[in-house]
């Protein structure tokens, strides 16, 4: 279809060109009338050999029997191709949610659906992974002591009800302090054999909510939740409105995270109950319906909760956009949302009374020899986890995805929410008129690289900043990367010129950095649209 | 795989271009404390040259390959098709003017390098005094030299007349950086358009170098009361000893102009006679394919509407302010068909869009994102403004027939207030929508 579209464009052009020519040297009406008259005729000789040629091509695809599956083989487009997107099957009896805003971005580097065997010894706890506590938590563990899975390492002075244990059994090794002695990470050895501190198994039918929020606590679980606005740990005295998972995760070489659930659906929905325990409201689940088939079979059969699908580009997998649209923030509300991974870990605890803290974390990047998944405790050591990698020159290792994830070093931990690991090249060469004549594929949302006619060829990412930061210049350019009834540019001038009123009623207590974090990528300014947006939540949050 | 291997030759050579050059620019680079200026500039040249290797920090760890300087050179690109043939026509309509050479090909060297002669240096002028400006503020403000200029410093020449003098160009542009931009802060401060500020600067200071009608054919000269043609010393000197080497056709100093001659441009024909008046000097198509007087871009309408498509296709120029201000004009144009009280008002609506320079503004002035509104309605408000009071001012302004430059400078002003009323409303609406649910 793209052939013929060329074609045709080509062809106008010539005549159109032609034309100029024939009026230039004329500019007599009958001579422009008759050039008119050649040019309908040759448009409609043109349309005639194309139909019928479409024509031949379509019977000869049925005699052939390639158009089986319901494949077009016409060059032209049929009317309900044109008009509106046909939904899939499996979404036409479901609740679905259709954007048309966001962009996928096409990267190398995408984790294989295999189980990598890596042994990983060392894990840690690291209270800057946690939004909202204090810089310097109680530590309750020293150096040298031994833990199960499952024991308190330290707790908020905030919240001392909020424990926050360890991943896995082993003997603390190293406490590393930073700056004003806050405490940056609790590192763990991990045991050969793994023991786990054993709970009462909580019986939903009898427990009051009070009594499964403190065992929560107690066990650590409670810091699998983030409470918004603001995207901070939770605050246990508070009964959350609803609380909302999304299954998929749509980010750039994001974790399928179907396929790292597959076989976890009792602990699931032991977890889904535990869920609904805990909230006066709803439990919604946002279900993955990008594809031509369910990728979602696995969490359809779950009860207690409000399915909806989502259908569109990134962010449509980030929770908050969900849950725009299907109950949206206001500025009293409060909200937890979950990762689906620690459904299952709050599921197993329901089941066998001890905390699993582990996720399958995803193993990607382009320059890797080996992508996949692996089932580890929380807070894996990365040079464990890349041992058997040889990376030559410099590489950037993210905890999460290239869009919201943190840096961390060579010898850091995977940050505790994030069950992905990204390695992409440090781009910090000179390139000749690369804002130009660009040789090698980069991601853009603007279609002046030659990759968007293309169709979004995938390529290798790196970390170059590909141009240097701008006033705000471009006018409408995040509001089609942002999927929800918000003004973002407005929003971030309120932000940056303090107006805490604006900033309240233009709807920042609905968004959190993952948000804009596309549309920080596509900014031509170059503007830290995520670093704007927390210095906006923070002067919220203080503010009350 | 031939491919492949082309591909990687191309890198290889590239390498060492690179390789070269760079060095070559470590060698040349100044010191920042002894001489500032020098460094500036050379900061500018070098990050035109290359992409600095500045990498992320903080937040995303991957950026979208597209920046300001692409963008902004995407929309210069735009404008090539305006430039080729401004070029062109500035002899094309002195050559008709003298009642020579009327065919498009006939003395075809004769008009292509007349037009060069006149363009060249409009457009050296405009640059070397906006960019001189730019680079001088960098320095002082101590930042690095951004490329706003870029856009404006092209747009500059296409909407001057093409007999201009150089020093009224230099002191507008002089005046629309520094008033217009560098007073309000620089790249995406400016209130006004910075290409339209130089033009409505000689407007209003020199009104009779941009109005009436002897200002849009270049090369003619009153001597005795007629106007015949003038050349300069570079044309009779250089050019002409050139072209008689070759054979071909010269210049010809002193040539009086034909019988009945007028530059007057369709507007001010229309504004005396009405859509009659325009036709017995000019024919549609030709107002059309451009073969007219005016500014030296915008007279090729098919050119033009080419890049507008171009800028709308690679979605840097907002379709929603081009299509509301065709509206407006289309709106306005048609009330003033059935009201047909003055003979400017009975140019038919669809006229309008091939007299003057409502095209050009549509594509390339309207849009500038800085000026213009910055949320998606307040577009469709802005442009639709513009399509209507711009055809007042052209239709019912006896002083000045063309209205378009005035019609996007004054929206300019107003496009914040758009924007406010555009915010409260979705603020209202974001609080009925709130309200409604927690009553639910």
């Amino acid at each position: 279809m793209k052939r013929g579209k060329l074609l045709f464009i080509s062809f106008s052009l010539l005549v159109s060109s032609f034309n100029t020519l024939a009026a230039q040297s004329n500019g007599e009406g009958s001579q422009f009338l008759l050039n008119s008259l050649f040019v309908i005729a040759a448009l409609v000789f043109f349309a005639i050999v194309i139909q019928v040629s479409d024509n031949l091509m379509a019977i000869e695809a049925k005699r052939t029997g390639a158009d089986k599956d319901g494949n077009h083989f016409g060059l032209m487009p049929r009317f309900y191709e044109l008009v509106g997107s046909k939904l899939p099957s499996y979404l036409k009896n479901e609740r679905v949610i259709i954007s048309k805003k966001g962009f996928d971005i096409p990267l190398e580097g995408q984790a294989l659906k295999e189980k990598l065997t890596v042994s990983v010894l060392r894990f840690a706890v690291n209270p800057t992974n946690f939004k909202g506590i204090s810089p310097i938590p109680k530590v309750v563990v020293e150096v040298g002591d031994t833990v199960k899975a499952g024991d308190a390492i330290f707790f908020d002075k905030v919240q001392p009800d909020l424990i926050f244990s360890s991943p896995v059994s082993g003997e603390i090794v190293e406490i590393k302090r930073g700056e004003k002695r806050a405490i940056n990470e609790i590192v763990i050895l991990a045991d050969k054999t793994q023991e786990f501190k054993s709970f009462d198994k909580p019986n939903l039918g009898t427990i009051s909510r009070e009594d499964l929020v403190k065992t929560l606590a107690s066990s650590g679980l409670m810091t699998f939740f983030l409470q918004r606005p603001f995207n901070t740990l939770p605050n246990l005295t508070v009964v959350p409105r609803d609380i909302f998972v999304s299954t998929f995760d749509s980010a750039p070489l994001a974790p399928d995270l179907a396929f790292a659930l597959k076989g976890q659906e009792t602990a699931f929905q032991a977890g889904i109950d535990v869920l609904n325990k805990l909230t006066s409201g709803k439990v919604y689940l946002g279900l993955d319906g990008r594809g031509e088939t369910d990728a979602a079979s696995i969490f359809t059969g779950v009860t207690g909760a409000e399915k909806y699908y989502f259908r569109g580009k990134h962010p449509i997998g980030n929770v908050g956009v969900q849950i725009h649209h299907i109950k949206p923030i206001s500025p009293n509300d409060i909200i937890w949302t979950i990762n689906p991974q620690d459904v299952v870990i709050l599921g197993k605890f329901m089941l066998e009374g001890k905390v699993v803290q582990s996720r399958m974390l995803a193993i990607t990047g382009a320059n890797l020899n080996k992508t996949g998944y692996l089932n580890l405790p929380l807070g894996a050591s990365v040079s464990d986890l890349l041992q058997s990698e040889q990376l030559a020159g410099e590489y950037r290792i993210i905890s999460g995805d290239v869009l919201s994830g943190t840096q961390i070093s060579k010898n850091g931990f995977v940050g505790f929410y994030d069950d992905q690991v990204t390695v992409v090249e440090e781009g910090n060469n000179f390139e000749l008129f690369g804002w130009l004549l660009p040789l090698d594929m980069r991601p853009s949302v603007s279609k002046t690289f030659p990759s968007a006619l293309l169709g979004g060829v995938a390529s290798a990412a790196n970390t170059n900043n590909r141009g240097e930061k701008r006033a705000f210049v471009v006018t409408g350019e995040y509001d089609n990367l942002l999927p929800m009834d918000i003004l973002p540019q407005q929003l971030f001038k309120a932000i940056v010129v303090n107006d805490i009123e604006k900033m309240e009623n233009l709807g920042i207590h609905e968004l959190v950095e993952e948000d804009v974090a596309l549309c920080e990528f596509g900014c031509t300014s170059k503007q830290p649209l995520q670093t704007i947006l927390r210095n906006g939540l923070d002067v919220v949050k203080a503010e009350g | 795989m031939l491919l492949r291997r082309k591909d990687n030759i191309l890198k290889v050579a590239r390498k060492d271009m690179k390789n070269s050059l760079l060095s070559f620019f470590q060698k040349i680079e100044p010191d920042k404390k002894k001489s500032p200026f020098l460094h500036t500039l050379y900061d500018g040249f070098f990050t035109f040259a290359f992409t600095p290797n500045h990498v992320t920090k903080g937040g995303v760890h991957v950026r979208d390959g597209m920046d300001l300087k692409r963008l902004m050179f995407h929309v210069v690109i735009a404008m090539q098709l305006c430039y080729l043939f401004g070029t062109y026509n500035i002899g094309q309509q002195h050559f008709s003017a003298l009642g020579m050479y009327e065919g498009f090909l006939e003395g075809f060297h004769l008009k292509i390098f007349y037009g060069l002669v006149q363009i060249l240096p409009l457009f050296v002028v405009a640059n070397v005094v906006g960019l001189g400006i730019e680079f001088f503020y960098a320095y002082k403000k101590g930042h690095g030299i951004e490329e706003g200029f870029l856009v404006s410093g092209a747009l500059i020449p296409l909407v001057m007349p093409p007999a201009l003098p150089l020093w009224i160009l230099a002191i507008s542009v002089a005046f629309a950086v520094i008033i217009g931009k560098e007073a309000f802060g620089g790249t995406g401060m400016n209130v006004l358009n910075i290409a339209l500020l130089s033009r409505v600067f000689i407007f209003f200071a020199y009104p009779t170098y941009i109005s009436g009608d002897d200002c849009w054919v270049a090369g003619l000269e009153k001597v005795d009361g007629v106007w015949t043609a003038s050349y300069n010393g570079f044309v009779t000197g250089v050019l002409n000893p050139a072209f008689e080497s070759f054979g071909w056709a010269t210049y010809q100093n002193g040539l009086a102009v034909v019988d009945g001659y007028s530059g007057a441009t369709p507007l001010s024909l229309a504004a005396k006679g009405g859509w009659e008046g325009v036709l017995t000097r000019f024919t549609p198509e030709q107002m059309f394919w451009g073969n007219i007087p005016g500014s030296i871009g915008e007279t090729h309408k098919l050119f033009i509407v080419l890049g507008a498509g171009f800028l709308i296709y690679l979605g840097i120029a907002s379709w929603r302010i081009m299509v509301s201000m065709v509206f407006g004009l289309v709106i306005t144009g048609l009330l003033f068909n059935m009201w047909n009280a003055t003979p400017a008002m009975d140019v038919p609506w669809y006229y309008h869009f091939s007299m003057g320079s409502f095209l050009f503004a549509m594509a390339f002035m309207a849009t500038d994102p800085v000026t213009a509104s910055a949320t998606n309605r307040g577009k469709l408000i802005y442009g639709f403004l513009i399509g209507t009071i711009g055809l007042v001012i052209r239709v019912l302004n006896p002083a000045y027939p063309e209205g378009w430059m005035l019609a996007v400078l004054f929206m300019n002003v107003f496009a914040p207030l758009i924007d406010h009323f555009v915010v409260e409303s979705h603020i209202a609406k974001r609080k009925s929508r709130l309200s409604k649910l927690a009553n639910s």
